[in-house]
């Protein structure tokens, strides 16, 4: 055993980021950013971490790397995002963005394998600033002030999370991350900062203004990790908390009415992956092992496919300029291939059986139906529709079919076919082939999703939605095609907050003016004396102020002598 | 009494606590007699370098808990003199004596552009007694020498904020505020010392907090306790007290900033903790009272006041000023909490601070040597053009803000956790809202510094100005990774005091 091997994953991805900075921009560089994950997954494989990697630091005992079932599968499919992710950015000849992809993607991985609440909130704030130059480096004015929203919310989750830790380490003494009940106020903190980073209702917005304003390779890597890793944090430190069923529910039915009237496919798209996260937080919830299988499996199979519809509408993006579904269709004739993965990616994501969506969502359905939350079953099924309706179908078919837009743009460059290609394999080899994701998952999988009822049900749901699909097309009900913007819960921070505390910081910035003009109220007497005397107001303002600081001095020994003598 | 000590054979390290006040006190005059500026500037560095390796012996010497005690002439306590040095001020007088080297190194430089060449001498002689005074007064354990030595630093720091006068002509009427403030809190603080005296008998420290204890609930001392308290609030810029303080350091050279920043408002703050803690007894009720019902809310206020005041400005040293009063009140908070672990935070947060202030306002005077005036729209762009510099004032603002892996970091830590301790729950939500203020002026700073077009005609500055900002950057980091020279001295300290 090489004492190589003894590294924390994340250092790889560090120093391979560092390293990037000095190759010359092109192949190499390409080559390179791309093999960095590879390397680190094959280190990671062969390498012996059972005791973890404890370091002592002040009086805190911190884990580097704790490996066990459920950091290993998310830990792997890391690896193989950030893989594909930059082989789709083969293309780009820049320096900052192949190095932020390879921080962010390390300080997930570092995330995922904390095994202390400390080490945790560190790479928790390292994937919020590393992440947020992917949206910045588009350079539009646009995407500044929504990096700058995206940062101030990952910020804010992140001092949230930093209280409750302090909070957590008062009560508990320790800091080792574990499962914890809710009920403490450090627990709540605790939670309710991994809330903000998995776009619970109502904290979601930064999700769907963030993404699309990204770059078209920085959108793909961004879907990966940022949610997916506060969905790890729930599923270590939250499993079976009944509350995150119902989060969880309504975070599957609620953004399904944005996404069918949006108009951006890439923002259809973000909506739809805050949907489907609501399935794995109904997975956490539920908590059995069924169900947590459900929620790694899905985890699993989301980042593949979600990346590769994001993949493909960013191909469209970087050939015809735009994302808009209005502006968009019958490009099917000139990217035939691009049009093949987005379908297989939407295939996958209305979980078709034999593509992989099919056999993660069911596990977390299944731990449903058998834990008897039948409402909440009816609700998933419900969102499953929905997501077949704005994701499956209407991305592909606003984007690649219906009317001739006009547009006849060339085939996507083959880096990113070679991406898409790969990932779509994935996609459904994942779908024929469950057996291998199953024995990654946390816990035993005695399940088998290739039952003649379970593939009879799914495809009679698919019928249906599709029919519903059609009716509407056909009868002109569909929204979508319409250039607009959708107020969304953001509103009530976006304008009506901000007005509050713009009204606060007046009173604040007036403060130590309100203080002095009450001191000179208060002293004008004394001040009229002096003033009369020494001529010109520049002195005499100065002069005044010294004044001022003396009497000051005088009202606190005032009242030290009373708070001491009384 | 360990009165007993030999005298008559002359070992040096034996008489390190005296040498470590006496030697730029006599480099200053000899200066000023050579009155070159090359000479000047040698005898000074050579000086602050000497005062540095003696005051790493000493933090050698003092780090296992023991205490070194000198007696000045021979004279044994409490007729005599009595220098002592323990932990709690050999990491102050570390602290002081790196600074002063860095910031020496820095205006070998950098002083060119702010005062003019004929004045350089007397600038360095000044800056020595400064030093002097300062290291006087943490070293000794006589309270009318903390006095004596408090007015020899201030006296020089009136002249040195003055020194600013020749870029703009305001710092003469801070440099006058600066003075009449200080005087007051001078003569507050000997009024004090004149009560505790007339109810004691006694200068010594250690011999005073004996005969209180046997006079027990005496008004005589409570009032003197009241005039110090007051008198080292003003110094330390306590902040109802602290108008002083923005003029005087937006308006006094970098160089001189820079080194008051890190150590002037420390070191009143070391006096005040030595009262509380070694004259009068923190049990007494009327000390507890003055801590819970004034410092702490004063403490809290500092943190948010200071950062809200501080995101407003536009003048950017009055802007690091206003954080340094912010700064400030963490420490009071700290120390009004009367606990071990508070006093520990406090003095982990006084070294910490002193590096990550020092290493802003020196970046920030590099910037102005070359933009010439201190405005948030003269930096434009100088992420670009300066890319050395403004990295080490990332660095240094992501420190004062207390992210991880930085020093900031850990002195917050401790704080937090210190008034966990003490059941505080809101104090420690004021603590996190005051650091995400700092987010806020520090990310203005960074915004204009990185997102803007690069400038043409400034470049990067020369080695011998960056060096020392790299330096003190440096040790933000190696402090936030490494903390065994900061809090476990700073834990035996606590542990000493109490």
């Amino acid at each position: 055993m090489s004492y190589l091997y003894f590294f924390p994953i994340p250092v790889y991805f560090f120093i391979g980021a560092v390293l990037s900075i000095f190759l010359p921009k092109g192949f190499i560089k390409s080559i390179f950013v791309t093999l960095v994950p590879v390397i680190a997954l094959v280190a990671f494989i062969y390498g012996d971490y059972t005791n973890g990697l404890k370091v002592q630091f002040l009086d805190l005992e911190l884990d580097f790397m704790r490996v066990d079932k459920l950091s290993t599968v998310f830990a792997i499919i890391f690896c193989i995002a950030s893989c594909l992710g930059n082989i789709f950015a083969f293309h780009l000849r820049d320096t900052m963005q192949p190095f932020i992809a390879l921080v962010y993607a390390g300080a997930a991985i570092g995330a995922v394998f904390a095994g202390d609440l400390v080490t945790l909130f560190v790479y928790w704030e390292v994937t919020a600033i590393s992440s947020v130059f992917l949206i910045w480096a588009r350079g539009t004015e646009g995407s500044y002030h929504a990096g700058m929203r995206y940062l101030i919310i990952q910020v804010l989750s992140g001092v949230v999370l930093l209280y409750g830790i302090a909070l957590f380490y008062h009560d508990n003494n320790s800091i080792e991350f574990s499962r914890m009940e809710l009920g403490s106020l450090s627990s709540y903190l605790i939670f309710l900062a991994f809330g903000i980073k998995c776009a619970f209702p109502l904290l979601h917005n930064w999700l769907q203004d963030s993404y699309p304003s990204a770059t078209i390779t920085g959108t793909v890597i961004l879907s990966a990790f940022t949610t997916k890793l506060a969905v790890y944090a729930l599923a270590r430190g939250f499993a079976g908390t009944e509350i995150l069923i119902y989060i969880g529910a309504i975070m599957t039915v609620f953004p399904i009415f944005f996404a069918e009237v949006e108009n951006d496919l890439r923002k259809v798209l973000a909506y739809s992956l805050n949907n489907q996260l609501g399935f794995m937080v109904v997975g956490i919830g539920i908590g059995t092992e069924l169900a947590l299988n459900g929620t790694a499996a899905h985890a699993f199979s989301h980042i593949l496919y979600k990346a590769l519809l994001f993949m493909s509408v960013g191909a469209v993006l970087l050939r015809t300029g735009t994302s808009r579904a209005s502006e968009l269709g019958g490009l099917y004739r000139t990217m035939p291939l691009t049009a093949i993965f987005c379908l297989i990616g939407a295939a996958s994501i209305s979980a078709f059986p034999l593509f992989s969506g099919f056999i993660s969502k069911s596990l977390i359905m299944s731990g449903a139906g058998k834990e008897h939350y039948q409402f909440i079953w009816l609700v998933l099924v419900f969102a499953s529709a929905g997501v077949l309706s704005h994701s499956g179908i209407k991305v592909p078919f606003f984007a690649f079919f219906h009317h001739d837009s006009g547009k006849r743009p060339r085939e996507a460059p083959l880096n990113m076919l070679i991406a898409m290609g790969l990932t779509a394999f994935l996609c459904v080899y994942i779908g024929i082939n469950p057996g291998h994701l199953y024995s990654l998952l946390p816990y035993e999988v005695k399940y088998n999703p290739y039952t003649l009822e379970h593939i009879l049900t799914q495809l009679q749901l698919l019928c249906f939605a599709i029919l519903a699909f059609y009716v509407l097309y056909k009868f002109k009900q569909l929204p979508s095609e319409e250039r607009g913007v959708n107020l969304d819960f953001d509103w009530t921070y976006r304008k009506l907050l901000p007005s509050i505390i713009n009204i606060l910081v007046r009173i604040l910035s007036n403060f130590e003016v309100g203080v002095l003009k009450f001191f000179k109220t208060v002293i004008s007497a004394f001040v009229y004396g002096v003033y009369s005397l020494s001529g010109p107001d520049s002195i005499t303002t100065r002069i005044w102020t010294s004044g001022t600081m003396v009497l000051c001095i005088a009202i606190v020994l005032l009242v030290v002598l009373g708070i001491i003598l009384i | 009494m360990a009165s007993e000590i030999k005298q008559t054979v002359l070992h040096l390290s034996d008489h390190l606590p005296i040498l470590q006040v006496v030697v730029p006190m006599l480099i200053a005059p000899i200066i000023v007699i050579f009155n070159n500026r090359l000479i000047a500037w040698l005898l000074s560095f050579f000086g602050t370098i000497i005062c540095l390796i003696i005051s790493v012996a000493l933090m050698w010497a003092t780090a296992d808990g023991s205490v070194l005690t000198y007696f000045l002439g021979g004279w044994v306590p409490p007729v005599g003199i009595e220098y002592r040095i323990d932990a709690a001020n050999s990491i102050l007088l570390f602290l002081i004596s790196v600074i002063s080297v860095i910031v020496m190194f820095f205006s070998s430089n950098a002083l060119i552009s702010e005062v003019p060449k004929e004045k350089h001498t007397l600038f360095y002689a000044c800056f020595l007694l400064c030093l002097t005074g300062l290291l006087g007064v943490v070293a000794t354990a006589d309270i009318f020498n903390v006095f004596v030595f408090l007015e020899i630093s201030s006296l020089s720091t009136y002249v040195l904020v003055a020194q600013g006068s020749y870029v703009d002509r305001r710092a003469l009427s801070a440099s006058f505020n600066y003075l009449i403030m200080g005087t007051i809190g001078a003569t507050f603080f000997v009024i004090g010392i004149g009560f505790i005296y007339m109810a004691t008998g006694s200068l010594n420290m250690m011999d005073i907090s004996e005969r209180a204890l046997e006079l027990g609930n005496n008004r005589t001392i409570q009032a003197g306790f009241a005039f110090i308290i007051v008198g080292m609030g003003l110094k330390l810029a306590m902040v109802p007290l602290h108008i002083w303080l923005p003029n005087a350091y937006s308006f006094a050279p970098t160089v001189v900033t820079c080194f008051l920043a890190a150590t002037a408002t420390k070191v009143a703050l070391y006096v005040l903790i030595r009262f509380v803690f070694s004259v009068f007894n923190y049990q007494y009720g009327f000390v507890s009272e003055i801590f819970l019902f004034l410092l702490m809310p004063l403490g809290i206020i500092a943190m948010i006041v200071g950062s809200v005041i501080a995101i407003f400005k536009q003048n950017l040293k009055k802007l690091l000023a206003y954080s340094s009063l912010a700064q400030i009140g963490y420490m009071v908070l700290g120390l009004s909490l009367l606990s071990e672990k508070g006093l520990s935070a406090s003095l982990v947060h006084m070294v910490n601070h002193g590096f990550t202030k020092a290493a802003l306002f020196m970046a920030l005077g590099a910037f102005i040597i070359n933009t010439k005036n201190p405005y948030l729209s003269s930096i434009k762009g100088l992420g670009k053009a300066m890319p050395l510099t403004s990295a080490a004032f990332v660095v240094g603002g992501l420190s004062l803000i207390g992210v991880p892996g930085t020093a900031g970091f850990i002195s917050k830590w401790l704080l937090i956790e210190a008034v966990l301790e003490a059941g505080y729950w809101v104090v420690a939500v004021a603590i996190l809202v005051s650091s995400l203020f700092a987010v806020i002026y520090i990310w203005k700073i960074v915004e204009v510094l990185y997102f803007n077009e690069k400038p043409e005609n400034h470049g990067e500055l020369s080695f011998y100005l960056v060096s020392p900002i790299w330096i003190l950057a440096l040790f933000c980091i190696f402090l936030g990774l490494n903390t065994g020279l900061t809090v476990d001295i700073a834990n035996m300290a606590a542990e000493i005091l109490f």
